[in-house]
């Protein structure tokens, strides 16, 4: 399985604490990601990252062009919503994230044309502001599934004294295959990605890590370090292929042996963390000018017929992706966007998928089924399975009886609700579920 | 197009080991089976009767309370099947059964069910029924048949570990002093007297060794229980191995060590507080056995050590992700 590491390839400094071995089941991985048919209408929420919500800046009737904006704000934690299409604006209104979290969207009927917007041209960059404000004016958020805006992640003060970004291809979900194909598709821009962001905020190492289970992915990203000088000292470093290795925190410590303290950034450790679809469509954006109006998902599972990686513009919806790889073979029984150990259960096909939903998964009914709660038994194997050292059944139990001041003690609010607990429990206990009560008690309590 | 059926909508991660509760569970019964075997050919077929009447009446009790306290039915997590076979292997082959009945009903009604069932324990149910007989019937608790005893002229004999501890307080340990006593190699397969489960070491660590590989317990917990226990008793022995041999495989060390003590509800859940939980076991059953009046400590020594479970997870709770790092770079950055 893990290739013998090369000369000049970096391990882990330390390894990630605890953690499981899931299944990987990553079937898509030796496929091309194929461009959907473009969707004859578009639901653009205007909610899809960390942080303040956009304003719909377009009304109904209007014609917009793929790559024009057609939400922003002025609050800094937030990124503007570009139109995948080419159409006529017909709603603007409240809408359904796949959470099922209403929030304001823009809905636009497709003319089929896919006309591009004739403002889009290369950003111009002459300083580091020039380079976050061209980040931040193209859309992006985190593309591995956490959805955070990035030009956020790089405006860090100088103060913090970054020495190391860390390009992340861990992609340690089972399923998920895009980062994989990312790798293999689309070196030329990971190279460029990577090439702007060391100039731009000057940093000066960076580490490329992957997990020791993909060869062809690791083949690919050593050519593209190759491409470096060694004064840019860009190292690629493979890492032990265990779940959540991929996690912003534990990637920090396995690239750098850095610990980052509970509710601080990885910034705090000097380091950025980064998925390297988003430092591919940073290459790509530089170059064309165009924005994140697109971006690349597995879709898999038991119920659907062909497994497929595909490009979608953002705003299609669930039922159309599906319906380009096949349909449902089976019925499905739960749907779920994103991963199977983070993901969400979504409760409709009809609902957008949105940038930083990297997966659509449906399964049938014997592959969804949930086991019966028990008793706990103190096996300890949530504690030990626990990457952020927390006794998830301790947690769980503080949590019932609202007891917070226990809840603080023991850290509740390190969990970051990567679900290793709740695999491993053989009790079938709910343990994120449990977690997120915890983290409810303890908000609730400071309110007071 | 939409669907007709509704989605099952539930909280992350949407996958799940394969572990349950009641495989545990049969793990460590399937571990049981070869001390069982064993027990069955030292002490013939009244073994059988009595672990088969032991593991029944526990099911039912078990099956009653659930109904009596209208909670879920839970004897399909097979842990009192483990617990009656426990007790059965923590009595002589001699007992009468109405005792035996008796420690049954007593471990799930006082000692499991009255603190809320599996899981909710703060004695190790069988240990503490043990200790119940021991405590209420101290001469058929203490009545020994020796191996095979259907063809022996005397059927009892004394349990090695009085003989030992006669060695100890003569303070006379050499070789020859070990001579009343079984063979080392008797020792071993199990050929001396004791309760039913705890004296053939061979099965014993047979079924330690499945239940590493099914990784149902650790090597923690058992190493530093005897480990420690195994320091004190060089030391107690001025060093004299074959005195250490005697005592590592007389009596319920290794039963206790690596099925009593290993017991999940009863005993720490995190590292530290399993190697703190270990040697104190360690510590206590060597010094009950050198310096007290009774010959033997395991069970008092795994029964004092769960009551401070609590306090011990307490103390070695680990820190969460990064905090650790946070203090030492403050204390680095004061001095």
């Amino acid at each position: 399985m893990s290739p013998k590491r090369p000369e000049g390839v970096l391990k882990a400094v330390k390894q990630v604490r605890g953690g499981v071995h899931v299944s990987h089941h990553k079937n898509t991985a030796e496929m091309q990601v194929v461009r959907i048919t473009p969707p004859q209408k578009i639901v653009l929420p205007m909610q899809q990252h960390i942080g303040a919500p956009c304003e719909p800046v377009v009304k109904v009737g209007d014609i917009v062009c793929v790559g024009q904006v057609v939400g922003d704000t002025d609050k800094f934690v937030s990124a503007p919503i570009h139109s995948s299409v080419s159409g006529k604006v017909v709603a603007v209104g409240d809408v359904n994230l796949p959470s099922g979290v209403v929030t304001k969207g823009v809905t636009i009927e497709s003319d089929g044309e896919m006309r591009q917007y004739e403002g889009i041209k290369p950003p111009v960059v002459e300083t580091r502001e020039d380079f976050i404000r061209a980040v931040r004016e193209s859309g992006l958020v985190g593309l591995g599934g956490a959805g955070f805006p990035t030009h956020v992640k790089l405006a860090f003060p100088k103060e913090k004294n970054i020495d190391t970004l860390i390009i992340n291809a861990a992609e340690c979900e089972p399923y998920i295959t895009v980062d994989y194909r990312e790798c293999l598709e689309n070196s030329k821009n990971i190279i460029g990605g990577i090439q702007l962001l060391q100039k731009w905020l000057e940093i000066p190492n960076v580490i490329i890590a992957i997990e020791d289970n993909k060869p062809k992915a690791f083949k690919a990203l050593q050519e593209i370090a190759g491409e470096f000088k060694v004064k840019d000292n860009v190292k690629l470093m493979t890492l032990k292929s265990v779940y959540p290795q991929g996690a912003e925190k534990m990637m920090v410590q396995s690239a750098t042996g850095r610990r980052v303290p509970p509710g601080k950034l990885p910034a705090d450790v000097g380091c950025v963390v980064m998925n390297v679809a988003s430092a591919a469509f940073i290459g790509r954006y530089m170059r064309t000018g165009r924005p994140l109006v697109s971006r690349s998902m597995t879709v898999d599972g038991s119920a659907i017929r062909e497994p497929k990686n595909v490009r979608v513009p953002i705003g299609t919806s669930i039922q159309e992706i599906i319906d380009f790889c096949g349909g449902f073979k089976e019925e499905p029984e739960k749907i779920l966007s994103g991963g199977p150990m983070m993901g969400m259960a979504v409760f409709s096909t009809d609902v957008p998928m949105i940038k930083s939903n990297n997966a659509i998964l449906a399964f049938a009914k014997g592959d969804a089924e949930l086991k019966t709660e028990r008793d706990c038994i103190r096996c300890g194997r949530c504690a030990a399975a626990c990457p952020m050292s927390l006794m998830p059944t301790l947690i769980e139990r503080y949590a019932k009886i609202g007891d917070v001041e226990s809840l603080n003690r023991i850290g509740i609010n390190v969990c970051m609700e990567c679900g290793s607990c709740a695999y491993s429990c053989p009790a079938g206990k709910p343990l994120v579920q449990y977690m997120r009560l915890a983290k409810s008690v303890v908000r609730e309590a400071a309110k007071k | 197009m939409s669907l007709d059926k509704k989605l099952m909508v539930s909280a992350s991660p949407h996958d799940h080991s394969k572990d349950t509760v009641t495989r545990i569970m049969l793990d460590v019964v399937i571990a049981l089976v070869p001390s069982l075997i064993a027990a069955t050919i030292l002490f013939g077929a009244n073994t059988i009767l009595l672990s088969a009447i032991s593991v029944g009446t526990c099911v039912l009790t078990e099956y009653v309370c659930r109904i009596v306290m209208k909670r879920h039915q839970t004897i399909g997590d097979l842990s009192a099947v483990v617990t009656g076979l426990l007790i059965a292997f923590n009595i002589p082959v001699s007992m009468p059964i109405w005792m035996l009945i008796l420690g049954d009903v007593f471990a799930i009604v006082v000692v499991k069910q009255m603190f809320g069932g599996i899981g909710m324990n703060f004695l190790n149910p069988a240990l503490a029924a043990r200790i119940m007989l021991i405590a209420s019937f101290p001469t058929e608790m203490g009545k020994w048949n020796k191996p095979f005893f259907w063809k022996a002229e005397v059927a009892t004999t004394a349990s090695p570990l009085a003989g030992i501890k006669e060695i100890f307080r003569s303070g006379e340990i050499n070789s020859s002093s070990f001579s009343d006593l079984p063979s080392l190699k008797d020792m071993l397969l199990g050929i001396r007297a004791g309760s039913l489960g705890e004296v053939c070491a061979v099965a014993l660590i047979a079924g330690l060794i499945y239940l590493l590989a099914r990784k149902v317990i650790k090597i923690t917990i058992p190493l530093s229980f005897v480990g420690s226990f195994a320091v004190i008793m060089l030391i107690a022995g001025k060093f004299n191995l074959t005195f250490l041999a005697y005592q590592l495989l007389s009596g319920g060390l290794l039963l206790g060590a690596i099925f009593m003590a290993t017991d999940y509800t009863t005993s720490p859940i995190n590292f530290k507080g399993q190697v703190v939980f270990g040697i104190g076991c360690g510590v206590i059953t060597a010094l009950i056995r050198l310096f007290g009046n009774l010959p033997e400590g395991v069970s008092f020594a795994i029964i004092l050590m769960n009551i401070l479970v609590p306090h011990i997870e307490n103390l070695t709770t680990p820190k969460p992700f990064g905090t650790v790092k946070e203090k030492k770079k403050k204390a680095g950055s004061e001095g």
